[in-house]
């Protein structure tokens, strides 16, 4: 059994209200490392066996389709070992 | 004429939707997310709510519902369809309409009367209103913030494809205070203000979301 991760983030240029909210709030804990937060959302794919590069190319795809938006998304697949 | 009201789960303003378009004159159709039937409609409201739980994105999994797919087809032959708030987030992501909604910028879920300027009456859905008219019709949603690249911005200005902007201060972030766009032939219109709370002063804070609805019978009169 193999996992597929997609990572999926809001392009740099679009604004990130969780994320800033978030950078806000590590102060307030004494947590004084973060220059700036961006969130995002991280998929996790099982498959039987090892992912081909068929499969791998149906993911890059569905991830296109579904898991983000490209007008305001990227994303980006790779298999966890 | 017969207008369409889709109800997909978690839908919320079909009801409403419903009553405006009678109230505008039209004949009220309900049409489920599952089937894929338009029940021979000649335009279809996406009306407002949080379908599939706003999931993945708002509207992201609407897109992909069976009567989407029709809707689709028949937006690009010309069909009228209107998208309020959930509704317009759904046509974004059907790519029927260029952009995207997002958080609004100050995180939180809005509520209230706003004051908007139609700033475009030559769509199937604003004819009824004078050229830079402004009304007053509820906002209530959290993820109503209108962005898009800097060329589809200079696209849809250019092109007058703007339909309605917020008047004041900017409610949820929202590029050049967007509220409303519409596609290049004018049939398909998105809008994140709800015109179908706000078609009689009994229950809501003006009349003036009735607009919306007599443009469809004036489009279809033509």
């Amino acid at each position: 059994m193999a996992k597929i991760v997609v990572d999926v983030m809001l392009k740099p240029e679009i604004l990130d209200p969780q994320g800033n909210a978030v950078a806000s709030a590590l102060p307030r804990l004494g947590f004084n490392f973060a220059k700036s937060v961006r969130q995002g959302k991280r998929f996790e794919i099982e498959i039987d066996g090892e992912p081909t590069p068929a499969q791998i190319a149906e993911v890059e795809k569905a991830a296109e389709v579904l898991l983000s938006n490209p007008v305001i998304e990227n994303y980006v697949v790779r298999v966890e070992k | 004429m017969r207008v369409g009201v889709i109800t997909f789960p978690g839908t919320l303003d079909d009801r409403d939707a419903a009553r405006a378009v009678v109230a505008g004159g039209a004949h009220a159709v309900s049409l489920w997310h599952g089937d894929a039937d338009l029940k021979n409609v000649d335009a279809v409201v996406l009306p407002g709510g949080f379908s599939y739980g706003d999931y993945l994105r708002c509207g992201a999994i609407s897109r992909f519902a069976p009567v989407m797919q029709l809707v689709i087809d028949a937006a690009n032959k010309g069909m009228p369809v209107l998208g309020i708030c959930n509704g317009f987030q759904v046509l974004c992501e059907s790519h029927l309409l260029p952009g995207a909604l997002t958080r609004n910028s100050d995180l939180h879920f809005l509520c209230r009367d706003q004051e908007i300027e139609v700033v475009n009456n030559q769509t199937a859905w604003t004819s009824s209103f004078k050229q830079g008219e402004k009304i007053v019709i509820p906002l209530k949603n959290g993820e109503g913030s209108f962005q898009c690249d800097d060329q589809t911005l200079a696209m849809l200005e250019g092109e007058g494809r703007v339909i309605a902007r917020y008047v004041g201060e900017n409610p949820n972030g929202s590029r050049n205070l967007i509220a409303g766009i519409t596609n290049e032939k004018g049939n398909v219109v998105g809008l994140m203000p709800h015109p179908e709370h706000a078609i009689d002063e009994l229950t809501g804070p003006s009349a003036q979301g009735l607009g919306f609805f007599t443009s469809i019978l004036n489009a279809m009169v033509k």
